[in-house]
């Protein structure tokens, strides 16, 4: 009785994550076909392979749609992002964490604090100051603003992860004659580099997929990143029918991170999941 | 040994001090005073009207039609997606086979940016190009709903891409606090013959609890938002009839479509109050004593 029961009740589990997987795994496949198919292909027989590998379809999308701009766009503007956000926050958190000096708790609430208002209360005073700063469309305007909004909780995490760090490393180094940077930049950061690597998975994917803030601080075509170059492709398809460049523009997209995802998955979602608890 | 070195302090802290200062700090402070102006684009200067846009707000219908989409994306969302994640949790961790795949699989709608989401689920949605109706016609259904393009589906529809990208996320979230509850529980339970439910309920939820809050605090304040997935899958029109509109497409629109900053900035005030309210009810609510072990 009780083994059948078991039985019965395991089917019914391997089905419900079978059809789960199905449903998360079948639109991004059919995605992938899609972006091999035809115009033609695509309205009349959705069901079928692509008769023919269509390859042109990322040819276009890369260029004449301009995914490839897009794409360097979010480079230029990521990389110098996140490597300032880990280093100038790894600097605060740092001294928050083990400097004794007034006004050191305020300083951290008052970082703190920057995690408690949603990004669209600021957005119009932003908007505004951004201009008179002559930094609309521009990247550096763009970079400066991802670093801020990635401060708060950066250094929340990294100053927690500081303060569990061993003093003994540091006193040593000291004794031996090493001056308070090179404590830092030599000792420190070091051990600090697994705290650093998830708050780079962490922030590397917020800032890769960013839109609001694009979206209001950008403005001219040639200087859009990839996530509001695909919304405007999108909402451009309504007049010129190139469904097939768009399909291979999602493509392009979704599998580099499809394969950077499978192979760093236990980082990712460890990285992604503290964000959520924590923040 | 704590030190004093405000050679080192000073300049390790003014970077970060003076980007937050300067960045986020300085534009919320405005943030509280813009709301109370009337201030027409950025040619013009905001101009002082006390409480007005706060008046306007409550009469205004867009504005209830937009908080009414959040008021029941906050009721729908937690519900579905949480219970949905904990009964995947609870399956997965039961040495089921495959688990890993699951586990990887069913997690990665949460990696992928959300403009690429929306863009794939309106493909998946489209009434001539779309796999869903493609689908329900090979099945016999000859007339399906256009989705979101139909002022009664689009916001279901809305809501089920939200729940597909989010199910994985909370699952692995619920994970992580199943596997810190010791086995030697289960194996007790399992020896006096409880059920998987019985175990699932008297063992697996109560020990969960805080997990359980945080994860819905958090998806509480994402359902208050919904601002990525409803820009892109209606193309910035807010759906048919504003089928769609949240607070936070709506004051976007207001900002940056009519230039009406200071009414944009009383809407994201409200919008702020509103999710502070949420979350100090929530975390009152479900306080209870926390279980050593």
């Amino acid at each position: 009785m009780v083994n059948q029961e078991s039985r019965w009740s395991s089917f019914i589990t391997q089905l419900v994550l079978i059809i789960w997987s199905i449903a998360v795994i079948f639109p991004m496949l059919w995605m992938i076909f899609s972006s091999f198919k035809t115009d033609q292909e695509l309205f009349f027989s959705p069901w079928s392979f692509p008769k023919e590998l269509q390859w042109n379809n990322f040819a276009r999308a890369w260029t004449s749609a301009h995914v490839g701009d897009f794409f360097f766009n979010t480079v230029i503007v990521v990389i110098p992002a996140l490597l300032l956000t880990l280093i100038i926050s790894a600097m605060a958190a740092y001294v928050l964490a083990r400097f004794d000096f007034v006004g050191n708790r305020a300083i951290f609430y008052l970082f703190l604090a920057g995690m408690l208002f949603p990004v669209f209360l600021a957005l119009v005073p932003l908007f505004s100051l951004v201009n008179s700063l002559n930094m609309l469309n521009t990247f550096q305007g763009l970079i400066l603003v991802y670093i801020a909004y990635s401060l708060p909780f950066t250094i929340f995490f990294l100053t927690g992860f500081f303060k569990t760090l061993p003093t003994e490393l540091e006193e040593a180094a000291i004794i031996d004659g090493a001056n308070e940077y090179q404590v830092f930049f030599r000792v420190m950061l070091p051990l600090a580099s697994p705290g650093l690597i998830s708050m780079g998975i962490f922030n590397f994917l917020g800032m890769w997929n960013q839109y609001i803030l694009p979206l209001v601080l950008v403005t001219s075509e040639d200087k859009y990143v990839l996530s509001q170059g695909l919304y405007f492709m999108l909402a451009k398809q309504f007049y010129q029918n190139d469904w097939s460049a768009l399909f291979a523009a999602l493509t392009i997209i979704m599998v580099p991170t499809l394969i950077v995802y499978v192979i760093f998955q236990k980082q990712i979602q460890s990285g992604l999941t503290t964000g959520a608890l924590k923040g | 040994m704590r030190r004093r070195k405000y050679s080192l302090i000073i300049p390790f802290l003014a970077p970060a001090l003076i980007l937050y200062g300067t960045f986020v700090l300085y534009p919320y402070l405005q943030a509280m005073y813009i709301a109370f102006t009337s201030w027409r684009g950025l040619r013009r200067a905001p101009r002082f009207v006390g409480l007005e846009n706060f008046q306007k707000l409550l009469g205004d219908d867009h504005f209830w039609n937009a908080l009414y989409h959040n008021g029941i994306y906050v009721v729908v969302l937690p519900i579905v997606t949480l219970g949905f994640a904990l009964f995947l949790a609870f399956m997965i961790t039961q040495k089921v086979r495959f688990s890993n795949f699951y586990r990887v699989t069913f997690f990665f709608p949460q990696v992928m940016s959300v403009v690429a989401i929306g863009i794939l689920w309106s493909f998946v949605y489209h009434p001539s190009i779309g796999i869903l109706n493609a689908f329900l016609k090979l099945i016999g259904i000859s007339n399906p709903p256009v989705w979101l393009g139909d002022p009664n589906t689009a916001l279901g529809a809305i809501a089920a891409v939200t729940i597909w990208q989010a199910a994985g996320f909370y699952m692995v979230i619920f994970m992580a606090g199943m596997q810190s509850i010791p086995t030697s529980f289960y194996e007790a339970a399992a020896l006096d013959g409880a059920t998987r439910g019985n175990i699932f309920f008297r063992i697996t939820l109560p020990l969960l609890w805080e997990t359980t809050r945080s994860a819905l605090v958090f998806i509480v304040i994402n359902a208050m938002n919904m601002f990525g997935i409803t820009f892109t899958m209606t193309i910035g029109e807010a759906g048919p009839d504003l089928a769609t509109d949240v607070l936070a497409t709506l004051l976007y629109r207001e900002a940056f479509t009519h230039s009406r900053f200071g009414y944009a900035t009383a809407i994201a005030m409200a919008y702020f109050l509103i999710v502070m309210f949420l979350s100090f009810v929530l975390m009152r609510v479900t306080r209870r004593q926390t279980i050593e072990f």
